[in-house]
């Protein structure tokens, strides 16, 4: 286990009291706190070297894209990616999708072409595709889910009987904790000749990602999920691929010439990355990299998979408390319900004694459909949390079994 | 600050367990959906007005407790009385869930609905609680689309 004594000071957030009781983070798939080295990544960016990337003539601006630049071979070494150009920085997962289903997707599938998604995908790794599929007549196939939570293997062999152009999964699932075996599912994808894109948003925060070992074609993460900031993110993607794609936003900085009626495009990365970038964004993330890397991604992943083990334990000794997802291969999530109580009156009692857990559908509606409930509670963890954490959650899903007193479902 | 129990009351709580005229209505000439997207609230509701008189009102749906319970006592609260002191005791409801000049001096002048006056200091909740009254609203004007309560910044 981390040593979260040492660490929690250095988030000066969790200081802050919640209605009278110390902060209980528990809301870590949705976004992480911020620590202080990346909170002063961003403040010394500003207060030492801001000025805008890529094309200034002096001094300040070729520091600004110094750092600009070593943020993206940051990110690269962390993903083990290809090359440092493999690395185009994006707001984030949701845009990183949407670049791929834009360049590449618009650019390659064809009417009467398949796209394979799974059941457990989140509604980014979903919507995106939706429209797709619509634009050029292509055909949606949806790769059932386990009864457990897991892709369902037998499904994704049928789908990918098809030989569909594109397959499209989450490494880990932000509802269910499943960790996918994704070099397993992009293996079998490439053997059907599809494209492999992995949502990598629940996963690079989480676990050591080798994207050349995991083989996949496009990888999408968000900083915010994993100690950066808000805006911040990246697509990883082979470099054969990004050259043979079309841009996907016109505009400066992604240029070579401009004519009057046509252009030539920049070099990758910068081929996708038009407009002043969110360099801020990107200076932070390194900072969170760094962060995380002194901590140790192993060590990490140890740490919330042993919260996990914990929590499902604790929770699993309530009657009435029903956690979803698989018994073994899960990260630091647990969904659960609670007899009838609706799991947005259990955020608000646990709000007051000052825990923040999620509670809704979680961006998968699909996913939900085939739970057959309208919503779950979803604590999730992350490096700061702690047994004592896991404590305060038990105690205040307890009182809100006296409160409403629960009848087991 | 307020305490859980303000929130929580007996009243919705009991509500909530036993949702009253949980149903659908035979005959009805009224009806309309609420639909909280986000939340994941939902209700279906129906009514039968005679002359301006609401003769019959049930619902049907799924959602928190707040919603339930809301839904619930709104069903008794208005069954038996004209649309014109319904829609006023919507507004009435309406201010005193968002703060507004209909809001009634005294919240117990309400009855039962009176259980209610805690959510506005959970302001996360005023839209379950809310829902039902916008959705009854919708229902009374003829309105075909479904309602929500959740505002875009939600």
């Amino acid at each position: 286990m981390l040593d979260t004594a040492k660490l929690r000071p250095d988030f000066p957030i969790l200081a802050r009291r919640e209605h009278g009781h110390r902060l209980v983070y528990l809301d870590n798939a949705a976004t992480t706190q911020k620590p202080r080295p990346v909170l002063d990544a961003v403040l010394d960016y500003y207060r030492t070297i801001n000025a805008n990337v890529h094309r200034g003539a002096y001094g300040l601006a070729v520091a600004a894209t110094e750092a600009y630049e070593d943020a993206r071979k940051t990110v690269a070494r962390f993903v083990n990616a290809w090359a440092p150009e493999a690395v185009v920085f994006t707001r984030g997962t949701t845009e990183s999708i949407n670049l791929v289903a834009g360049s590449w997707g618009r650019a390659n599938v064809r009417p009467g072409d398949t796209v394979v998604v799974t059941a457990m995908d989140h509604h980014s790794n979903l919507v995106p595709w939706q429209l797709l599929c619509q634009e050029k007549g292509a055909t949606l196939r949806m790769v059932e889910i386990t009864a457990d939570g897991r892709i369902d293997l037998a499904d994704f062999a049928a789908a990918l009987e098809r030989r569909p152009k594109l397959v499209a999964f989450p490494y880990v699932s932000n509802s269910l904790g499943t960790v996918n075996p994704a070099a397993q599912l992009a293996r079998l994808a490439h053997a059907a000749g599809a494209v492999v894109v992995v949502d990598g948003a629940q996963s690079t925060p989480h676990l050591r990602v080798d994207v050349q070992s995991l083989d996949c074609d496009f990888y999408a993460l968000s900083g915010h999920k994993m100690l950066a900031p808000m805006g911040s993110g990246a697509l990883v993607a082979k470099p054969a691929l990004l050259e043979a794609m079309p841009p996907y936003h016109g505009g400066g900085e992604m240029i070579e010439r401009v004519w009057d009626d046509h252009s030539t495009w920049n070099r990758i990365p910068h081929k996708f990355e038009g407009g002043t970038p969110n360099v801020e964004a990107a200076v932070g993330l390194a900072a969170a990299i760094v962060y995380l890397d002194r901590l140790g991604m192993d060590r990490v992943a140890e740490h919330e998979q042993a919260l996990a083990r914990t929590a499902i334990e604790r929770l699993e000794q309530i009657e009435g408390v029903t956690v979803y997802g698989p018994k073994d291969h899960r990260a630091g999530v647990v969904p659960f319900t609670y007899g009838d109580i609706h799991p947005h009156d259990l955020a608000t009692i646990l709000d007051r004694d000052g825990i923040c857990i999620r509670a809704g559908h979680h961006c998968t509606q699909p996913l939900m459909r085939r739970l057959g409930v309208p919503a779950t509670a979803r604590a999730s963890f992350y490096v700061y949390n702690d047994v004592d954490d896991i404590d305060a959650l038990v105690v205040a899903v307890r009182k809100a079994g006296e409160l409403f007193g629960v009848v087991p479902a | 600050m307020s305490d859980l129990g303000d929130l929580y009351q007996q009243t919705i709580l009991d509500h909530n367990r036993n949702p009253r005229n949980f149903r659908t209505v035979p005959g009805a000439n009224r009806a309309a959906e609420g639909n909280n997207p986000l939340c994941g609230d939902r209700i279906s509701l129906q009514v039968r007005v005679d002359g301006d008189v609401i003769r019959e009102i049930g619902f049907q749906g799924s959602g928190c407790a707040i919603s339930k319970a809301s839904a619930s006592l709104m069903t008794g609260a208005v069954q038996g009385k004209t649309t014109a002191e319904a829609e006023s005791l919507f507004r009435a409801i309406h201010d005193m869930l968002a703060g507004g000049p209909d809001a009634p001096a005294d919240p117990t002048s309400l009855g039962k609905l009176a259980a209610f006056a805690g959510v506005r200091s959970f302001p996360a909740r005023v839209k379950c609680a809310n829902l039902s009254w916008h959705t009854l609203h919708a229902a009374l004007q003829h309105r075909a689309e479904p309602v929500t309560t959740e505002s875009p910044s939600d």
